[in-house]
């Protein structure tokens, strides 16, 4: 369980290693984004994007994104919430899903 | 591989929504038949796994970046349905929490990657295993083609966007490219970058949990639902 939480924690302090990846993945572009690509934006495309507005869009946290440093530590602030709100919902999962110890098969 | 909101018509996500539905069902009901209550937050350390290592963008050549998923990992451990479901999750959290992934397009994605990727990499490492190769390298290959098969799907259901929708003067309403540039461009950055870092982390952490004795970890609550006996 120790290593376990070693690992995790190594893991969570080198997500922003993610950040020096340049550009966008393919396919993942902004609405402006794809109106350079293609001349206009596709009025469907429009319309449903953004549906729901996300709390920390692109893993960091809104007006503190300014520099890599920023960047960085709302990367890894995400990366806790993602981990937190998982384990939530498992837990609630818990109650639901999964025998009940010492039944019979 | 994460597909935005507005790239796929709402039909189109609708029925890939309706294809999860008795996917995520049927993982429900397995994982109840053969998951003890004190195995679910192996499920969530699985989910939590998956979450991470998608946050590692890897830079692709042409300017463009992808990332491993840990599909395979995962059902590898948790079995499939198991592993269906805990990156379901991930999936779900990514796209309410950070907008990485659309929500309406949350059924697409969780089609791609939590469907076709971890049953594909599992069903090859299992051939594999059958042909007895070594539980690594199953691994590491089982992860190559699962994800690369996830993000064949993802490229068809982009690229049938334009040919489907779009208006009368031939403008696309959603997806602007077809398949013959959605599949080429998802698949170089899959085939080559993407794909070898999902089978290197794969196969490394196979590799570990075999080396530390703790490939029970690995493989000891989902005898049942992979048919072995213990």
């Amino acid at each position: 369980m120790k290593k376990l939480l070693i690992a995790a924690i190594v893991i969570i302090l080198l997500t922003p290693m993610g950040l020096l990846a340049p550009g966008s993945a393919w396919g993942e572009w902004g609405i402006d984004e794809v109106k350079n690509m293609v001349g206009y934006v596709p009025s469907g495309m429009k319309h449903f994007s953004d549906t729901v507005k996300a709390l920390f869009p692109d893993y960091g946290i809104p007006g503190f994104d300014k520099n890599f440093f920023q960047q960085s530590i709302g990367y890894i602030f995400s990366a806790i919430v993602g981990i937190a709100v998982i384990a939530i919902v498992f837990f609630i999962l818990s109650k639901m899903i999964g025998r009940q110890e010492g039944k019979n098969e | 591989m994460h597909i935005p909101d507005g790239y796929l018509s709402p039909s189109t996500c609708a029925v890939m929504g309706a294809a999860m539905v008795p996917v995520l069902a049927v993982a429900t009901k397995k994982v109840n038949e053969t998951f003890d209550k004190k195995d679910v937050p192996t499920m969530a350390i699985g989910s939590a796994f998956a979450f991470t290592i998608m946050m590692f963008n890897v830079p692709i050549p042409g300017g463009t970046t992808a990332h491993a998923v840990g599909a395979t990992l995962l059902a590898i451990a948790l079995g499939p349905w198991g592993a269906s479901i805990s990156l379901t999750v991930a999936l779900l959290i990514q796209s309410l929490f950070f907008g990485d992934g659309g929500i309406l397009a949350l059924g697409a994605n969780s089609f791609n990657m939590a469907f076709v990727a971890p049953f594909v990499g599992y069903g090859v490492y299992m051939l594999l295993q059958k042909l007895k190769v070594g539980k690594v390298i199953s691994s590491a290959i089982g992860a190559y083609a699962g994800i690369n098969a996830a993000a064949l799907a993802a490229s068809i259901e982009l690229g049938l966007q334009p040919v489907l929708f779009h208006t009368a003067d031939g403008r696309a309403l959603y997806f602007p490219y077809g398949l013959s540039q959605s599949i080429p461009a998802m698949m170089i950055a899959h085939l080559t970058i993407a794909g070898l870092v999902e089978a290197a982390v794969t196969g490394l952490v196979v590799y570990y949990l075999i080396k530390a004795g703790e490939d029970n970890l690995l493989y000891k609550f989902t005898y049942r639902l992979r048919g072995e006996n213990k």
